[in-house]
């Protein structure tokens, strides 16, 4: 199952590693087995960038901004985007649970087959896609994605929400925005603002998959 | 992947994984209100089908349509073919007007790996003459994988202990029974299934027991009833009429007594054991009808998993980028 997880890395698509089928599997960072900063030659140095009580804060946060800005959360669905996304939702979920006495819906939302890059890349294994059983008509979907970059992530998930439904509103949240914006799409609750230089490298690790929280950020070697 | 789809055999067991997988998150979409993505737009399938065929056709048909592809259906009849086309010269007109894809059947065998040679875009095969039929083994794998270990139709709800993604067939016992020489369905369920992990048994009459049939992945019985009693999934396959050029057995009610499944035969199957056909049926035949409409029988079930599997091989294909562009 290692190698049917996307890459935790997020970088332009241009350089980023593909997943070809077959029987040979790329080089994956294997996040398990490397659960920490990896010094290896050829490979980007990884600097801590948040800290687990960072994350932990962030998420607290967001979670109090979600319950404002939707009035209770009371029509609130969260939506992750795998695989670190629905992490990153559950997460939310419970705190506003924890908050409000009740868990808003949680779902996770798989974009694979509406990105505007698959031709770039061998296709991908697919993901998840469970939406909650009320579905999404009506409500306020929150999507949820452990990195904002390019934006085409998010405009594919918009493509993909459109097909399962129609909501009164929708809003992102991330626990990074590293910006670099490809298409106008902005987020309405941030983690953390990292500024980037395009050809580093940020990565989200979340203890459900990784062992331990971190969010590194690492830069290729000249 | 490879390159084309020609045979169940070229695939390994992480591509035939891949490719259940695959089609387990897709049979997801069936239930939205909208069952059409994206994924395939702009490009172009063609159904080359020399032979007739009802549910192979359409289902490729479907499947390409639900993933936005542009599809051509080619037959043979009312077309050139009529006129005396050789298969080499309708694959360059097809090939002139731009084909990403091309799915094939052929009544004689070795036609796919033929095309391969004369088209640029991927070539899957959708039965060639008593060859193969890589497809029907996937759907029925993906059928077998569904019903026997995941918890039950449409995936379930993924529980913990529950979800099959990732696995494959293994110690999972499978008794293919009956037409064994003529069937590509049986070749390519062989090849698969072994390659999924699967204990294989065909049971045939001696004449329909292929020659060779030592040098395949699996075993070899004349006894229905022994097998059946140790069976997890036992698959009927036709009784092929029209590619009998001998007499194979004495009688239809001969071939209905000894190698028939009937309610009676059915009673000897565990009890989580299903029943499965790929279709067309002879009801009466190789099947009879109070077996072919049980709960254990997945025959409907079939029809609806070759759509996802064949969007699953057709995305996992043509969705991503060519070898080398990469």
């Amino acid at each position: 199952m290692c190698a049917m997880r996307p890459d935790p890395v997020h970088e332009p698509a241009a350089s980023g590693p593909g997943y070809p089928i077959g029987s040979s599997s790329p080089a994956q960072p294997g996040p398990q087995s490397q659960p920490g900063p990896q010094s290896q030659p050829g490979q980007p140095t990884w600097k801590a960038v948040l800290t687990p009580d960072e994350i932990r804060r962030a998420l607290t946060r967001i979670a109090h901004e979600i319950l404002e800005r939707t009035h209770g959360g009371g029509d609130a669905v969260l939506l992750g985007i795998p695989t670190r996304g629905v992490y990153l939702a559950r997460r939310l979920a419970a705190r506003i649970g924890e908050f409000e006495g009740t868990q808003p819906p949680v779902g996770s939302l798989d974009v694979t087959l509406h990105r505007d890059d698959l031709r770039l890349r061998p296709a991908r294994a697919l993901q998840r896609t469970q939406v909650p059983a009320d579905g999404v008509d009506g409500r306020i979907v929150v999507l949820v994605d452990d990195v904002l970059f390019s934006g085409r992530t998010i405009r594919a998930a918009l493509d993909a929400l459109n097909d399962l439904g129609r909501p009164r509103a929708v809003q992102l949240a991330v626990l990074v925005d590293r910006g670099h914006r490809e298409l106008p799409i902005r987020a309405d609750y941030v983690g953390k603002n990292l500024p980037t230089a395009h050809r580093e490298k940020v990565r989200v690790q979340l203890a459900e998959i990784d062992g331990a929280d971190s969010v590194l950020l690492g830069e290729e070697p000249r | 992947m490879n390159r084309h789809l020609i045979s169940a055999g070229d695939l390994s067991r992480d591509d035939a994984v891949l490719i259940l997988d695959t089609a387990a998150e897709l049979a997801r979409v069936e239930g939205r209100p909208i069952r059409k993505l994206p994924t395939l737009r702009g490009l172009t399938v063609v159904n080359l089908f020399y032979e007739d065929s009802t549910r192979t056709r359409t289902s490729f048909e479907a499947a390409a349509k639900r993933l936005s592809a542009d599809v051509i259906n080619f037959s043979a009849k009312g077309s050139s073919v009529a006129k005396g086309e050789s298969l080499k010269d309708t694959a360059l007109t097809l090939e002139a007007m731009g084909t990403d894809a091309v799915v094939i059947r052929h009544p004689a065998s070795g036609a796919p790996r033929r095309l391969t040679g004369w088209v640029s875009g991927r070539v899957i095969n959708a039965g060639d003459g008593t060859h193969e039929h890589p497809t029907q083994a996937l759907l029925d794998a993906f059928t077998m994988r569904q019903r026997l270990i995941g918890n039950g139709p449409g995936g379930g709800a993924g529980g913990p202990g529950g979800d099959p993604r990732g696995q494959g067939l293994d110690g999972i016992r499978v008794t293919i029974v009956g037409d064994v020489l003529h069937s590509r369905v049986a070749r390519s369920n062989v090849l698969l299934l072994s390659t999924l992990g699967a204990q294989v048994t065909v049971v045939a009459p001696p004449t329909l027991m292929p020659l060779a049939v030592e040098t395949w992945p699996c075993r070899s019985s004349y006894d229905l009833d022994g097998e059946l009693r140790k069976s997890d999934v036992v698959m009927m396959l036709r009784v092929q009429q029209e590619r009998m050029t001998a007499a194979y057995f004495p009688s239809v009610r001969e071939y209905r007594r000894r190698y028939g499944l009937d309610a009676s035969r059915m009673a000897l199957l565990p009890e989580h054991a299903i029943v499965m056909h790929p279709g067309p049926m002879n009801r009466g035949v190789e099947i009879a009808a109070e077996v072919a409409d049980s709960s254990r029988s997945t025959i409907v079930a079939q029809v609806a998993n070759g759509v996802t599997v064949r969007m699953a091989v057709l995305y996992l294909m043509l969705g991503g980028a060519t070898e080398g562009a990469a």
